[in-house]
């Protein structure tokens, strides 16, 4: 095996309203992606690290989402949390020419 | 005359249980009996000689007064003897006891066989063999009263209505004294006339008898002490008094109050050993008969006769422990008395000695006489064996309980008199250790604070952004600021953002309706597009969108992402990511039908949880996200609105519909106000209650907004009440006479607040911020002119009401309500 990455479709930009998020569920992985009023999209895992918070139910801000349960900050595009203390695994998403929604998983080397 | 034709013959394994006397003492000891299994065990039979149930003896002078009706008073009515299979001699005065046949006799003929029996005659007011204070035929003088029981406190107030002269009260102990507060009230001149040479000389000392008087002639109430009544003045009635030292004294009624006098008087025609009372052992039983028991006030253990309840609950336990088996070693060793008590408005507490009896004897005292504070602790070896508390007894629960289990005092002894656990909050914080938590919903101590402080973080949100204290409830916000100020050593680093109603645009609320209503800003994003230089602030959103709504009402544009995940799904979120569905129950008042349907939500879609909330509504917890929609159309309810920084819940009494003591409609006032403002938008939650009498059963002072009903057919208005991380009584806004008129002014209130308050600012930082008085003469006497502005603007938010839930099971947004979405690979 030499690739180290795959591409899935997710669906139609529309599954998510501007300014919000979505769970999705991907081989077992549950991973939110975010489209920004800017028109940016982020992938990131679906729970808080803080206390499993949907992430995907937070609220959304340039690149900040917030933890609907217990306020925790993190940058949508490193994952990093304010104040620093944990980090969210992130992943590249991205918008086909017919506005379908495809994101990128690494795929573990056997 | 059997009294046992109730019982058939198959009881008679029972033994027979006679009670003498039906008043407090009787009727407690049987209910001891009855928990202890004692209906099983007696066939039981009581005497009283009032005509009535049992009542509370202590309460009379409140019946006097007028402030409790006579119904409120009773603890034992009629049926309770009847549901506990009692027979109940009513007034029947039980004239003999014959011990060898082991019967009592009653004055009507009955007879009663017993195999225990118990005296609870109680007392009655002792009455000075006074010249005149009879007919000459011997027959009551009219004018002349007792004041002991139900009866006596009729004939009182019967008496005392038709005329308007002078009272006197013979006798200046606690009797005595409730006697001229209870007549006070019938707008006569009341003196209390003492031959002591201080008031309540029982429980007080000279110089808290002295303040004692001061407080009372401030009331009104003359008092003449060291007087001795000689001569009851008058042919027909009473017309006034006379004493030893010659003076005298005109007066159209006399109370007896000198004392009290035990009814042991059965006990002496039967033989049984009799002293000022029926001598008792350690089990109440009379030393003479092991088979007559005798309790209360008519009962002598160990040189002692109490005349005070809680001795009497205490020797009732023994008894009934005694009597049933249930301990046959129970034993009564005798109370230690303390009182804590309220004359004519007057707080006291009293314990043990009043006076230093030995050497060794301590005294610690405090006298403040003009506030009619007085406080005097008699202390011996370290322990506490007398107090007098007068005016404050904000200590008398900590001292009755060392005094009752002779703990030995704290060496600090002015701790004993005040509370100085809470010095100046400067000193506290100098003082908190280092590893104390400050921040109870997120764990911070002070030490994290200080090492975040001295790394360089200088003004409130940095610190509260570094470590999250103060960012669950926000109560504990004072306390960091004040640690700051302290670390920092003056150098607090203001926050400029603290000025603005969000932290994302750089504008106070004023300023921001300006420029909002300037511009025609009718979505969050548009506000920050004008506003914050196109730069979105998430955490700004929510306090935007709030204000957006109340300024344009119904011309608002609905952003979804601006608004917290509650009022997007019009759930609230719960740990696991599941909601909780509250259906709205105006008033709290729901129906069978409405909570079968409830119940067969709660079932098809298995809920795990249903719970009653503290707002009086039910919810439904542990919902998935996507059945909410679902939940809501089978439900068939409106949204309770239990998720929103918005109006809430009307919580309400019963009222005047089946509340014996309601005296305004509090239900249908709670409806009225749930359909009205159901949905506001709001800067904080706002909770609501309707009370229907001062009682107050729906805690409508500690309320957003709460609504107390008063005599007169009024409403009194509170506003910026509090009872959850911060407690606080509301102030009152205004005392108003119709539903009509609460709807007026709450919801006056309530839009001010929404247009002045910060976001997330609760009534009761605001109301404290703005001023009661402030905002009193806004909302009530109109001051600034801009009232019907405030009625009209909240009108329009009201007609712009939907019901969410209607409105999002019909709205066509796809995935909504989904908490995960399947991919299909």
């Amino acid at each position: 095996m030499t690739a180290t990455e795959m591409k899935i479709t997710l669906g139609p930009l529309s599954l998510i309203p501007p300014g919000e998020g979505r769970s999705f569920e991907i081989a077992g992985e549950r991973i939110a992606v975010f489209r920004t009023r800017g028109g940016r999209l982020f992938a990131t895992q679906a729970d808080c690290p803080h206390r499993n918070g949907p992430l995907a139910d937070g609220l959304v801000g340039g690149s900040t989402v917030i933890c609907p349960l217990h306020g925790w900050k993190f940058d949508l595009s490193t994952g990093a949390a304010a104040p620093a203390s944990c980090t969210l695994k992130t992943y590249s998403v991205s918008l086909t020419d017919q506005e379908q929604l495809v994101l990128t998983l690494p795929v573990p080397e056997p | 005359m059997m009294g046992k034709s109730l019982f058939p013959q198959g009881c008679s394994m029972k033994r027979n249980l006679v009670v003498i006397g039906n008043g407090m003492a009787g009727a407690r000891t049987v209910e001891e009996i009855l928990t202890r299994g004692g209906a099983d065990l007696f066939n039981i039979t009581m005497f009283g000689d009032e005509p009535y149930g049992n009542y509370n003896r202590i309460l009379l002078s409140s019946v006097l007064n007028g402030t409790q009706q006579e119904q409120e008073i009773f603890l034992n009515p009629i049926e309770w003897y009847r549901e506990n299979k009692i027979t109940l001699h009513v007034g029947v005065y039980a004239e003999s006891i014959l011990r060898k046949s082991r019967c009592v006799l009653g004055a009507d003929g009955t007879i009663e066989p017993y195999d225990k029996l118990i005296i609870a005659t109680g007392s009655r007011s002792h009455v000075p063999s006074l010249e005149g204070v009879t007919m000459d035929d011997g027959s009551d003088k009219p004018g002349v009263f007792v004041f002991r029981t139900l009866d006596d406190c009729r004939e009182m107030a019967e008496y005392a209505r038709g005329s308007r002269g002078r009272a006197v009260i013979i006798g200046g102990g606690l009797l005595g004294l409730e006697a001229a507060r209870g007549l006070q009230s019938y707008g006569l001149q009341v003196d209390v006339v003492h031959r002591g040479l201080h008031l309540m000389n029982q429980q007080l000392d000279p110089q808290a008898g002295s303040i004692l008087k001061t407080t009372m002639e401030q009331m009104g109430v003359g008092v003449l002490l060291g007087k001795n009544t000689t001569a009851v003045l008058g042919e027909d009635r009473v017309t006034g008094l006379r004493f030893a030292d010659g003076s005298g004294l005109a007066c159209d009624m006399v109370v007896m109050a000198a004392g009290i006098k035990a009814n042991a008087e059965i006990g002496r025609r039967s033989g049984l050993q009799v002293q000022r009372a029926i001598v008792v052992d350690n089990q109440m039983r009379s030393v003479t008969d092991p088979n007559i028991y005798a309790v209360g006030e008519c009962a002598q253990h160990r040189g002692h006769v109490y005349g005070l309840v809680a001795p009497l609950w205490e020797q009732a336990k023994v008894l009934a422990d005694h009597i049933t088996g249930r301990d046959p070693s129970a034993a009564y060793h005798g109370s230690k008395v303390a009182t804590k008590l309220k004359v004519m408005g007057v707080e006291m507490a009293a314990m043990g000695i009043v006076e230093p009896v030995d050497e060794r004897d301590e005294i610690v005292q405090f006298t403040e006489p003009k506030r009619g504070t007085y406080k005097k602790l008699i202390i011996r070896d370290g322990r506490l064996i007398g107090a007098i508390l007068l005016g404050d007894i904000s200590k008398a629960a900590y001292l009755m309980q060392v005094f009752d289990r002779g703990t030995p005092l704290p060496e600090e002894r002015l701790s004993l008199l005040f509370d100085i656990g809470a010095p100046a909050k400067k000193i506290t914080i100098e003082e908190m250790p280092a590893e104390m938590q400050v921040c109870n919903c997120n764990g911070v101590t002070k030490g994290a604070l200080t090492a975040c402080i001295k790394a360089g973080k200088r003004s409130l949100n940095a610190v509260m952004e570094a470590t999250r204290a103060g960012m669950g409830c926000g109560s504990c916000k004072s306390i960091v600021n004040e640690i700051i100020e302290f670390a920092c050593g003056g150098e607090v680093e203001e926050d400029p953002s603290i000025h603005f109603y969000v932290p994302g645009v750089p504008l106070s609320k004023p300023d921001l309706i300006r420029a909002v209503k300037e511009q025609g800003l009718r979505s969050v994003s548009a506000v920050f597009g004008a506003l914050a230089g196109g730069k979105e602030d998430p955490a700004s959103k929510p306090g935007l969108a709030s204000l957006l709504n109340t300024i344009w009402a119904g011309e608002y544009v609905k952003e979804r992402d601006a608004r917290f995940i509650n009022e997007r799904v019009h759930a609230n979120i719960q740990k696991d990511g599941t909601f909780s569905v509250v259906p709205q129950i105006p008033g709290g008042v729901t129906t069978p039908a409405e909570l079968r349907r409830i119940a067969e939500v709660a079932e098809k879609f298995r809920v795990p949880m249903v719970k009653l909330t503290g707002g009086q509504r039910i919810d439904l917890l542990g919902v998935k996200k996507e059945d909410l929609p679902d939940i809501w159309r089978d439900l068939g309810m409106p949204s309770g609105h239990a998720y929103g920084k918005s109006y809430r819940t009307c919580k309400s009494c019963v009222g005047t519909d089946f509340c014996r003591f309601g005296i305004g409609d509090s239900t249908t006032l709670a409806i009225k106000i749930e359909r009205n403002f159901q949905g506001i938008d709001t800067p904080h939650k706002v909770k609501m209650a309707t009370a229907g009498c001062p009682r107050n059963c729906s805690e409508a002072m500690v309320k957003d907004i709460g609504v107390v009903a008063v005599e007169g057919g009024k409403w009194e208005i509170y506003i910026g009440g509090a009872a959850g991380a911060h407690v606080r009584k509301g102030d009152i806004l205004c005392v108003v006479d119709t539903h009509e008129d609460v709807l007026k002014y709450a919801a006056r209130f309530m839009q001010y607040y929404r247009e002045n308050a910060k976001y997330l600012e609760r009534t009761y930082g605001f109301v404290e911020r703005a001023g009661i008085d402030k905002i009193r003469a806004v909302v009530v006497d109109d001051s600034e002119g801009i009232a019907a502005k405030l009625d009209s603007a909240i009108q329009a938010s009201i007609n712009a009401y939907r019901d969410p839930w209607k409105e999002a099971y019909t709205a066509a947004r796809a995935t909504e309500f989904s908490s995960l979405l399947p991919v299909i690979q």
